[in-house]
C-alpha cells in the first residue's frame, strides 16, 4: 500500500473510533442526567475533562449547561476532536483512501457523515431528545465495522485500520476512566447510594462494559471497575486488550514471528502490552491511577509517532520540495 | 405529465417526430412514462439526488476557500439511441480516431501531411497543444490517445456531427457508469424488455487496454490524480477502485535509474503504467512546466526510455485545437482515403482571409471560439450577444486571427425532461467514450450533458448544465 494511503487508512480508524467513543459518551451521559434527583444539576464538565479540550472548552464558553456541552462535543468546528471533526476527518481519509474501500463500506461512512452534517444544519444540541442522534451515529459506526468485518480482506489494509482503532480505543478508555474515577471516588460517604450506584454505571455504560462487568465481578467496585477497564484480558474495551489486539495487527503488518521486534514501533508497543500482562490491580492503583493512566497516554502516543516513522513517513530525500498537500 | 405543448420548436426531438408522435425506439418507454404521474416522478427524482450524495458522486465548488460539495444533476429520464444509428455512430468514432493517431504520430515524427501541405505547417507548429518535448516519440505500441471523450451533437436535419474531439483528459465516464446504476433502480423492468447495452465492463476493458501498453505480463498499473481538491476526484478515486489500481499523486512516485516507483509501506515498488488524470505540461517539472508541483521530475525521460507507458501520451493536444479540428475530414481522407462517416460542424478558420472576412460579416450569426479554449469559455454566441461582445469579438479575431473559429449556429437536439411541474423539451449533447488499445472500442453509452435551463444551448456542467443516463439499444425495435 503507499505510504500515504496507509496514513490515511490509519487515521481513517483513529478518528472512526473516536466519532463512536464520543456519540456514545455523549449518549451515555444524557441518560444519566435523566435520572438524576431533580435538585442535581446536570453534569457535563467531567465529560469536558474526559475528552482532553477542557482548556479550549473554557477558552470559549463559561458556563457547562447542557446545549453548549453537546454543541462543543459534537459539532463545534473549533473542537479538533468534536464528533462533526471527527467524522468529517475520517471521510476526508476515506476519500483519499477511496480505492481501498469497498464500495458498501464506502457508501456507509458518506452517509452517516452527512447525516451528522444535517445535524448541525438542525441544531441538534438545542433538542430535548437529542440523544436518539447520537445513538443514529453510534449504531451507523457499528454498522460499518459489521459490513468492513464481512467484506474486508484481510491484508494490509485492515490491520492498519485496526491499529489505528485500538490505540485510539485504548486511549479513550484511559481518558474516561481517569476523569470519572476521580469525581467518583472522593464522594466516599456517599459509597453504596443510589447516586453513587447511577454514576459507575454510566461509567461502564459509556465503554460499554455495565453487562459484561456484572457477569465478571457482581457487586459495584470501583477498584474492580479499573481492573476491568485496564487489565482485563476479555473485555474488548480494556486498554490491555486494545494494546493485544494492536500489536497483532502490527506484527502483522510487519511479519514478524516468534519473539522479539523488528522495529522501533512493535518494540514500545510489545513492551508496554508486556508490562500490562504481568501487572495486578493493586499495583497500578498504588502507583496511583491517574498518574498510571497519565503515563499509559503518553506511551500510546509514542507508539503512534513510532508507527507513523516506520511505515508511512515518505522518504525525505524525494518529497522536500513538493510536499503539497499538508 | 407531459406538458400540453410539449414543443421542440424545430429542433429534432430525440422521442418525438414533428408530427407529434412517438418515434418507434422509444416507444415501450413512453408507455411506461406516460401513466407514471408528475408527483411519481419528482420523488423519483428526490431519491435520486439523495443517492448520488450518499455515493459521494459530488464535486467541490470553491467560494472563499470552503468547499461546497455539490452534485451534477441527473435527470431521471433517459436518452435513448436505437441500434442502427448507434451502429453508425460507432463506426464513425473509430475511423476517426484511427485516423487521428495516425495524424497525432505523423505529426511528431514524419510530419508527411505537412510535406504535402494538406495541413498548413504554421497551424501546427503554433498550437500551444503542440508538444517540442513530443518530437520523435515513439509511444507504446504506437498508439498516443487511449482514451476520448467525442462530443457529438445532433443537429434539426437528424445528423449526428463531431463538436468536439477531447483526445487528452476527458472525464464524465464515471457519472455515465453510476448513473446508469441509479437510473436501473428507477425503471427496473424496462431495461430487459428494451435490451439496453451494459456498460459496467468499462473499468476492466481501460485495465485491459492500459495493461496491453505493458511489455510486462502482470504490468503494476497506476492513476495519477492532481488530488483529492480536483473538480474530478470522484471519478479518479470511482476509476481506480473499479480497476483495483492504486491512486497515486505526483509526491508517491519517484524516480531513479529512469524507472518510476511508489513509495509504499514495503518501500519502493516500480510502476509500469500510469493513466494520468493531469495535464501535459503538468507530468514533469524537468521536461515541461518547472512550476508544476503536481507531477513527477523525470517521469518523462522515464518515459521516453520505454520504462512506463502514459496514457493518454503527452502532445495529443495538438489534435484538440479548434483550428486543427477543422481538418479532420481532410485527415480521415489523407490517413486512410476514406470519406468521414461522421461529419464535422462547418467551421471558418479566422486566419484564412477569406473565412475571416466573411466571419466579421457575419458575426450575428456565428458561434465564435478560442481555438484552445474548453468548458464552454472563451466563447461568444452571436445570435444572442450584446453589441458590445460582437465588437470585443471583432477586435480580438482582427488581432489574433489563429486563436479563433467561427461555426453556424447549430441546433442541438432536445430530449424530454423533468422540469418543475411536468416535462419539458430540454437540449442535449452526446458524449460517447472510445478507448484504443488493442483494438479501437467504442463504449455503447454515452455521458449525455443537457441545458437545464428552458431554451439554453449550453450544457456545461459549469454552466447550469446536468446530465442523463444514455441507453444504447441493442437491437431494432
Amino acid at each position: 500500500m503507499l505510504s500515504r494511503v496507509a496514513n490515511c487508512v490509519y487515521w481513517l480508524g483513529r478518528y472512526l473510533e473516536r466519532s463512536e467513543n464520543y456519540s456514545r459518551f455523549i449518549d451515555v451521559n444524557f441518560n444519566l442526567m435523566l435520572d438524576l434527583p431533580p435538585n442535581l444539576k446536570e453534569q457535563w464538565e467531567p465529560l469536558i475533562r474526559a475528552t482532553g479540550d477542557y482548556q479550549l472548552y473554557t477558552d470559549q464558553y463559561d458556563n457547562f449547561d447542557r446545549e453548549t456541552a453537546i454543541y462543543f462535543l459534537a459539532f463545534d468546528e473549533n473542537n479538533p476532536n468534536s464528533l462533526c471533526t471527527s467524522i468529517t476527518k475520517a471521510r476526508e481519509n476515506a476519500r483519499i483512501a477511496r480505492e481501498h474501500l469497498t464500495k458498501e463500506s464506502w457508501e456507509k461512512l458518506n452517509e452517516i457523515y452527512l447525516y451528522v452534517k444535517d445535524g448541525l444544519d438542525n441544531e441538534i444540541w438545542k433538542r430535548d431528545d437529542s440523544a436518539e442522534f447520537f445513538r443514529e451515529v453510534k449504531y451507523g459506526i457499528q454498522l460499518l465495522y459489521g459490513i468492513a468485518d464481512n467484506s474486508v480482506a484481510r491484508t494490509e489494509g485492515w490491520y492498519i485500520s485496526h491499529l489505528g482503532q485500538y490505540l485510539e480505543r485504548a486511549d479513550k478508555t484511559s481518558r474516561i476512566l481517569d476523569v470519572k474515577y476521580h469525581i467518583l471516588l472522593p464522594s466516599v460517604d456517599e459509597v453504596g447510594s443510589p447516586l453513587d450506584f447511577l454514576h459507575w454505571t454510566a461509567l461502564l455504560k459509556s465503554v460499554s462494559g455495565f453487562s459484561t462487568y456484572r457477569r465478571f465481578y457482581g457487586k459495584l467496585d470501583p477498584v474492580r471497575i479499573v481492573e476491568l477497564l485496564v487489565l482485563n484480558k476479555y473485555f474488548p474495551r480494556s486498554i490491555f486488550f486494545c494494546l493485544t489486539n494492536a500489536e497483532l495487527c502490527l506484527r502483522s503488518l510487519s511479519g514478524t514471528t516468534g519473539k522479539g521486534y523488528s522495529n522501533s514501533a512493535e518494540k514500545k508497543l510489545g513492551a508496554l502490552q508486556s508490562k500490562l500482562e504481568y501487572e495486578d490491580v493493586d499495583d497500578v492503583i498504588s502507583y496511583g491511577l491517574h498518574e498510571y493512566l497519565d503515563a499509559l497516554q503518553i506511551e500510546i502516543n509514542q507508539i503512534s509517532d513510532a508507527i507513523h516513522d516506520n511505515f508511512f513517513k515518505l522518504n525525505q530525500e524525494f518529497t522536500n520540495q513538493k510536499n503539497i498537500q499538508e | 405529465m407531459f406538458a400540453a405543448e410539449y414543443d421542440s420548436n424545430t429542433h429534432y426531438d430525440e422521442m418525438f417526430a414533428p408530427d407529434g408522435t412517438c418515434r418507434l425506439h422509444y416507444k415501450p418507454f413512453f408507455e411506461t412514462l406516460k401513466d407514471i404521474p408528475v408527483e411519481k416522478l419528482k420523488q423519483l427524482q428526490f431519491t435520486t439526488d439523495k443517492a448520488q450524495m450518499a455515493m459521494g458522486m459530488t464535486f467541490n465548488v470553491y467560494h472563499d476557500k470552503q468547499g461546497i460539495e455539490k452534485i451534477l444533476h441527473l435527470d431521471i429520464i433517459p436518452r435513448i439511441i436505437n441500434a442502427t444509428e448507434w451502429k453508425r455512430i460507432d463506426e464513425g468514432l473509430k475511423q476517426r480516431i484511427y485516423a487521428l493517431n495516425l495524424f497525432i504520430d505523423d505529426i511528431y515524427n514524419d510530419q508527411q501531411i505537412l510535406k504535402d501541405k494538406v495541413i498548413p505547417a504554421d497551424l501546427i507548429e503554433s498550437c500551444p497543444g503542440y508538444l517540442k518535448q513530443c518530437i520523435g516519440l515513439k509511444p507504446p505500441k504506437g498508439i498516443w490517445c487511449h482514451i476520448t471523450g467525442t462530443d457529438l451533437i445532433r443537429d434539426r436535419d437528424g445528423e449526428f456531427y463531431v463538436l468536439e474531439d477531447n483526445l487528452r483528459c476527458p472525464s464524465g465516464v464515471s457519472y455515465q457508469l453510476e448513473s446508469r446504476e441509479l437510473i436501473k433502480r428507477v425503471f427496473p423492468n424496462l431495461f430487459s424488455n428494451l435490451g439496453v447495452s451494459p456498460i459496467s465492463d468499462y473499468p476492466i476493458r481501460l485495465l485491459n487496454m492500459l495493461e496491453f501498453l505493458s511489455k510486462k505480463n502482470n504490468p503494476v498499473v497506476g492513476l495519477l490524480t492532481p488530488g483529492v481538491y480536483n473538480s474530478a476526484y470522484f471519478e479518479h478515486s470511482y476509476l481506480a477502485h473499479a480497476m483495483g489500481v492504486e491512486l497515486v499523486i505526483g509526491q508517491d512516485l519517484v524516480v531513479k535509474n529512469n524507472k518510476v516507483y511508489m513509495q509504499t509501506t514495503s518501500g519502493l515498488e516500480q510502476i509500469d503504467v500510469l493513466y494520468r488524470r493531469i495535464d501535459d505540461t503538468f507530468l514533469d517539472p524537468l521536461a515541461f512546466n518547472p512550476e508544476s508541483l503536481l507531477g513527477v521530475p523525470g517521469l518523462f525521460e522515464a518515459y521516453k526510455n520505454g520504462h512506463i507507458a502514459i496514457a493518454n501520451a503527452p502532445g495529443t493536444g495538438v489534435a484538440d485545437d479548434k483550428a486543427v479540428y477543422a481538418y479532420v475530414p481532410r485527415i480521415i481522407k489523407y490517413y486512410l482515403d476514406e470519406e468521414p462517416i461522421l461529419a464535422n460542424v462547418p467551421t471558418y478558420l479566422c486566419s484564412e482571409k477569406k473565412d475571416r472576412d466573411y466571419v466579421l460579416d457575419h458575426l450575428h450569426e456565428l458561434v465564435v471560439k478560442e481555438t484552445n479554449a474548453a468548458g464552454g469559455v472563451g466563447m461568444m454566441i452571436g445570435p444572442r450577444a450584446p453589441e458590445e461582445e460582437i465588437e470585443l469579438f471583432a477586435n480580438r479575431i482582427k488581432q489574433n486571427p489563429r486563436n479563433y473559429i467561427a461555426q453556424p449556429t447549430l441546433s442541438l437536439s432536445t430530449v424530454p425532461t423533468l422540469a418543475d411541474s411536468q416535462v419539458e423539451p430540454r437540449h442535449v449533447d452526446l458524449r460517447p467514450y472510445i478507448l484504443y488499445g488493442q483494438e479501437i472500442e467504442v463504449i455503447p453509452g454515452a455521458f449525455t450533458r443537457v441545458a437545464l435551463k428552458r431554451g439554453s444551448l449550453v450544457v456545461n456542467s459549469s454552466q447550469g448544465g446536468g446530465s442523463k443516463d444514455t441507453w444504447v439499444l441493442q437491437q431494432e425495435h
